[in-house]
């Protein structure tokens, strides 16, 4: 089981590793430390969406490092960045909904077209699996046909569904979402989808705020899991989502979505090194299955592994 | 406008000392300020590269006057460089109707909602238009249903046929039957993809093969990072792009992906997206979007500031005060400190889109030594006569003039100001009411403000938020 999902993942990275974070991977072969080096090491963690302020921080502690050290062979960098990057993606690490209760409130939120809707189809799926009786909450009340799409995917997942009609009160929605999964006791994970909003758009921050408030006045402890769903593709900008998600909705955790593109999600490890939040799920393909759990030494090693041989080949 | 990189520059031209022209070394420390904010923008790093080549060829001699710091001068070409590269706003070819329209991209990116969009703008701007959109995304679960409910808003007739069929069946049938019923416009919705998918490449350019398509128009976020120029050069080399729409403008992103993909591929950016209801999209222009990416100001970093700052009390008191018409020179004072606790003047005006042209007017503290002049006079002033100025006559503000160190004249002019300010105060309370120091910190206050919004309007700020950029 392990391995298989191993190799998922790495298959899923492949088109990152063949980019930017593969060239890491090259330029960490056998060497020696030059300042074209560190140059060229800068040039490659920008080029994989890891941020400046990220890279800079990388760049100077590998540097210390090298001091101390007194290291000059290229591929000793290597594993120290690996390293380096395995702590910062572990270091805010907690378990996906840890603890027992009797039921567990989900709430994802993220910026338009990032993913939300798909991922909570995927989730249920991994819930069902597991044996869990789940309802949906269509509390993206706002796009057209959003509530359908989430319909579909209650229905090839197999889970229960609460819905009012477009343009309703989204915390209506979760409450009502709530109330069901009480009534009918046996459901124990109530995952709640919402509209797509960008963090500069205050009213409709405010409304996700509210909805935490539903969870949390209903629930205890709720939401006991509330996930940003952040695109690979992203640049820059995922730092400024988690920063303004958080203050809406505090935030528990990041689903990495589309990563089974060329994208490199450098910028998730932005996000866990500036901001401390976790990478609790990543989304590599567009069916049911293609979710896994996080895991960050398996992720580290899957972008740099065999980056060597297929960058050759790119080049 | 361009705050910070303004401001990262003149530190390092300070550092460099006074010179009579940017020499290469000069240029050369201040290309490196330049190129963080680029890739801070996510600006693809190999354009950046490129950008700072041609920026400091263009920097290198050039005279610095009096009126233009090397800091000016460095970011005025970076500007303009940046419009050019930006390029002029594309047109769409409406030449020979039916004009057929295919929109193609990433998933997420915004392709159905920018359908709806289009299909609404060409009927708002341009008279005769009739246009049907066509529902060809077979994959995404309800990306039919969402088109349908889009035309169906709009009034706009769409061509769906379910999710069996495949796409370009679907493409094909709706643009004849577009034909058909003498529709113009036809918008054809692809399912979002990845550029690296061969099997739905082959689709799309099956798609463009059935439908021969006037447009093919490439949609994309906003907030997309290095990875974009891959992704559009991969759309142009299967497909053969003939625009750009960038999607979530409306965002805090700088949006450097719109510079690497034009620079990239050579494809004119012809329309924005700039927010959630559907006549949110506007033509491409190069300045404001230059704008943008260079850090125009943040307006979200000012909400905070002023949210973390202001003395909800006392803001409070004020904008009850102010919506009766009173305001007097305790008023003024209390005002003036509040605002001092947000940090300099310039900086604030700086974060106000439209702004940045009136500071650049002014010498850097000009407006923080006028402030401490005006309060150094009010200081002067008894409580008796900050509560009620009528009371200021000759004697009294000969008083206050020595008091303060000022001329009597300066004591003048600022009792004058400050009627004029009255009377309009007293003239518009309802206005002050709404925005201004009223609106920001007190009674307008943020319940108000959420409550009375409906979903999808813009934020209610203290000024347009259209003028991002500006």
């Amino acid at each position: 089981m392990i391995f298989g999902r191993a190799k998922s993942i790495a298959d899923s990275l492949r088109k990152t590793r063949e980019s930017a974070f593969g060239q890491i991977g090259a330029l960490l072969g056998p060497s020696d430390i030059d300042e074209a080096f560190w140059e060229e090491l800068e040039t490659l963690l920008i080029q994989a969406d890891v941020g400046v302020k990220t890279t800079v921080h990388l760049i100077e502690w590998l540097q210390e490092r090298v001091d101390e050290e007194g290291l000059h062979r290229t591929e000793q960098v290597r594993e120290l960045l690996k390293g380096r990057m395995v702590e910062i993606l572990s270091a805010s690490e907690t378990d996906y909904l840890s603890g027992r209760r009797l039921l567990s409130v989900v709430l994802v939120a993220g910026v338009n077209g990032s993913g939300k809707t798909t991922s909570i189809g995927k989730l249920a799926h991994w819930h069902k699996e597991k044996g869990q009786k789940v309802i949906l909450a269509a509390a993206d009340t706002f796009r057209a046909a959003a509530i359908d799409q989430l319909k579909l995917w209650s229905q090839r997942a197999g889970v229960d569904i609460i819905a009012q009609a477009p343009g309703s009160d989204p915390g209506a929605v979760t409450y009502d979402a709530i109330q069901a999964a009480f009534g009918r006791r046996e459901a124990s994970v109530v995952i709640i989808d919402t509209a797509g909003r960008l963090q500069t758009q205050f009213n409709l921050m405010a409304e996700l705020s509210k909805i935490q408030r539903v969870a949390a006045q209903n629930v205890h402890e709720a939401p006991h899991e509330t996930l940003l769903t952040l695109d690979a593709t992203s640049g820059s900008n995922a730092l400024s989502q988690a920063k303004h998600f958080a203050k809406s909705a505090p935030l528990t955790g990041v689903i990495l979505t589309k990563l089974d593109g060329a994208a490199k999600g450098g910028m998730a490890l932005a996000v866990a090194h500036e901001h401390g939040l976790p990478i609790k799920w990543i989304g590599t393909g567009e069916r049911m299955e293609d979710l896994q759990p996080f895991n960050a030494r398996e992720y580290v090693e899957a972008l740099f592994d065999n980056g060597a041989a297929t960058t050759e080949a790119v080049r | 406008m361009f705050d910070d990189l303004t401001d990262k520059l003149q530190e390092t031209f300070q550092r460099l000392g006074q010179k009579g022209r940017l020499t290469e070394e000069d240029v050369d420390i201040a290309m490196r300020d330049v190129k963080l904010a680029l890739l801070e923008a996510d600006v693809n790093f190999k354009v950046v590269r490129q950008f700072v080549k041609d920026v400091k060829a263009k920097a290198i001699g050039q005279q610095i006057t009096k009126t233009l710091k090397p800091a000016e001068m460095v970011v005025k070409i970076v500007n303009e460089q940046l419009i050019e590269l930006l390029g002029e706003p594309g047109r769409l070819n409406l030449s020979s109707p039916p004009t057929i329209i295919m929109l193609v991209g990433l998933q997420g990116s915004g392709k159905t909602t920018t359908a709806g969009k289009l299909a609404n703008w060409l009927r708002n701007n341009h008279k005769g238009s009739r246009p049907m959109m066509v529902a060809a995304d077979t994959y995404r679960p309800a990306a039919v249903r969402q088109l349908e409910v889009l035309g169906e808003q709009l009034q706009l007739p769409v061509h769906s046929e379910g999710i069996e069929p495949p796409p370009p069946e679907i493409a094909q049938r709706g643009v004849e039957k577009a034909r058909a019923n003498r529709h113009n416009v036809i918008i054809v919705d692809t399912a979002g993809r990845l550029n690296i998918d061969e099997q739905m490449m082959q689709e799309l350019e099956e798609v463009k093969a059935r439908i021969q398509p006037d447009e093919i128009l490439f949609v994309a976020d906003a907030m997309t990072g290095q990875v974009a120029v891959e992704v559009a050069q991969d759309f142009n080399a299967r497909v053969g792009l003939t625009g750009v729409i960038f999607t979530k403008v409306d965002g805090d992103a700088r949006g450097g992906a719109a510079l690497s993909i034009r620079e990239v591929t050579g494809v004119p950016i012809k329309f924005l997206g700039v927010g959630e209801k559907l006549d949110a999209i506007e033509i491409f222009h190069p300045d404001r979007l230059a704008g943008r990416i260079l850090g125009m100001g943040d307006i979200l970093t000012l909400i905070e500031k002023a949210e973390a700052a202001i003395d909800q009390d006392e803001a409070e008191a004020l904008g009850a005060r102010l919506e009766k018409g009173e305001f007097d020179f305790e008023d003024f004072l209390r005002a003036s400190h509040q605002m001092k606790r947000l940090g300099p003047i310039s900086k604030l005006m700086g974060m106000m889109p439209g702004m940045g042209d009136l500071m650049r007017q002014l010498e850097p503290g000009q407006m923080e030594t006028q402030m401490k002049i005006t309060e150094a006079i009010v200081s002067s002033m008894t409580r008796k006569e900050r509560r009620n100025p009528k009371l200021l006559n000759g004697s009294r503000k000969k008083r206050i003039a020595a008091g303060s160190g000022r001329t009597v004249q300066e004591v003048n002019q600022l009792v004058q100001n400050f009627r004029e300010m009255q009377k309009m105060i007293k003239q518009m309370p309802a206005f002050l009411q709404e925005g201004m120091m009223g609106g920001g910190g007190g009674r307008g206050g943020r319940r108000g403000r959420r409550g009375r919004r409906g979903r999808g309007d813009a934020p209610e700020l203290p000024f347009d938020i259209s003028q991002f950029g500006r």
